[in-house]
């Protein structure tokens, strides 16, 4: 059996936090920005792409589908790597990996949220937008001023989820060696010798995102007791 | 356009490694098959067990689905891959992935099973049971029927997105597709083997995808 002692020494090990401290202090700095890029980004390009879905224009639409479909069943890491090192080879010069990672997960991310935000769409009855047009506003007008705001209500617990997922699959940035936490934390280990990062960084992502599931859970009832 | 063929479709390069990207391929589909397996049963065998109601059960079925939720499937599998070795526990990376992969599929399924289970109305119960339906009866006949309905779709959905995780496997050096494909492009100079591996993902997941978009219209309450 594993004893206590070597658990706490190995896991939970105060010294070495304090050391290291400063270095997931960084690295969750990174994270939050690249949640706070990537989440409006996703979410924008998500919108448009369900928008111009609800235009119902046949050629358009198929052309969404398989878009959407494609960036739904290639692996978000597999992206990531393919945009990290074709582009640069592509282009003949380097990229920030920042950008690479923003633009690897905004096609990926878009696809999700497109397909969230056209549920919601299709969840309000066509005679709203009939009578949002018979007022005068335009289709686009229409579209923001009266359809989103209650399909993006409709669809709040799975916004939220995806939003959820989102910031869960930033730590997938570690791999191509962009200085977020996850990257941080690996790099302190090694430092250390010892795992007391990576344990510091799993806390971390729980106290970011444990009120979260919780606030989805809630919100996920509320739906289902409304109906 | 030469460029870009001659990097990302180089004929030559694919040929070359395309016997390993094939071995990968099954490595990918195995750990695929083995995560959806258990973790559907064992999301499945959590539902069932909140369904007695034992309120300390519960707390600990509600505790690790909560953090399994919460914490980054690449954490897990990280923290187990280089932090258990520390305290003396050595696992493989299959087993590692594989275990990891599981109980985050079963944190996910368990909600939505347990949804299905309670979102069937109380009083669709009752109406059965008085029609002179045996509890077996209502139970299969009326009630896990319509909660099937509710929860296919979001169960497809989610069992995709989680299986596309093995891909992270290639991070604790588990032979897979991704593993593979990475080397290859390493000793190749070029994209072309990344390409091969994408196209390797696309077959297994793409079919699945339209699956469950086919299955969310088919399954779709008429309103």
């Amino acid at each position: 059996m594993v004893e206590w002692e070597v658990i706490r020494f190995s896991f939970f090990n105060l010294e070495t936090l304090q050391e290291i401290w400063p270095m997931l202090w960084r690295g969750w700095l990174m994270t939050v920005q690249l949640c706070v890029a990537v989440v409006p980004l996703g979410f924008f390009a998500g919108t448009i792409l369900a928008t111009i879905y609800s235009l119902r224009i046949k050629s358009v639409n198929a052309a969404l589908i398989v878009y959407v479909d494609f960036f739904r069943s290639v692996p978000p890491l597999v992206l990531l790597i393919y945009v990290t090192y074709g582009i640069p080879l592509l282009l003949g010069a380097d990229i920030d990996a920042f950008v690479a990672v923003l633009f690897a997960f905004t096609l990926n991310s878009s696809s999700y949220f497109g397909e969230i935000v056209r549920a919601g769409i299709e969840s309000i009855p066509k005679g709203q937008m009939e009578a949002a047009r018979s007022t005068g506003l335009t289709t686009l007008q229409a579209m923001r001023y009266v359809i989103l705001p209650q399909a993006l209500k409709n669809v709040a617990p799975d916004l939220t989820s995806n939003t959820i997922e989102l910031i869960k699959a930033t730590s997938i940035a570690s791999v191509v060696a962009l200085p977020e936490l996850l990257r941080m934390g690996r790099v302190a280990q090694g430092l250390v010798y010892n795992a007391t990062p990576l344990i510091a960084v799993a806390v971390i992502y729980l106290i970011m995102l444990w009120p979260m599931v919780r606030l989805l859970s809630r919100l996920e009832r509320r739906m289902m007791s409304s109906r | 356009m030469d460029v870009f063929l001659d990097e990302f479709f180089n004929a030559e390069v694919m040929l070359k490694y395309l016997p390993e990207i094939i071995d990968g391929f099954w490595v990918t589909l195995w750990l695929a098959f083995l995560v959806v397996v258990s973790g559907l049963t064992f999301g499945l065998g959590l539902a069932l067990l909140r369904a007695y109601q034992n309120p300390v059960v519960n707390a600990a079925i509600i505790l690790f689905v909560d953090l399994f939720r919460a914490l980054p499937p690449l954490v897990i599998i990280i923290v187990g891959f280089f932090g258990l070795p520390f305290v003396g526990i050595r696992l493989s990376g299959f087993l590692i992935s594989w275990l990891s992969l599981t109980c985050v599929l079963a944190a996910f399924t368990e909600e939505i099973y347990w949804a299905g289970i309670t979102s069937v109305n109380k009083g669709q119960w009752e109406a059965a049971r008085s029609t002179g339906l045996g509890f077996g009866g209502t139970l299969f006949f009326v009630v896990i029927p319509q909660a099937i309905r509710m929860t296919i779709p979001p169960l497809t959905n989610r069992t995709i997105a989680i299986t596309k995780n093995t891909a992270l496997a290639s991070v604790v050096a588990v032979p897979e597709m991704l593993t593979v494909a990475q080397t290859s492009l390493a000793y190749a100079a070029n994209t072309s083997p990344l390409t091969l591996a994408a196209a390797g993902y696309l077959l297994i997941f793409f079919p699945l995808t339209m699956l469950s978009r086919w299955i969310e219209t088919r399954f779709a309450w008429k309103r």
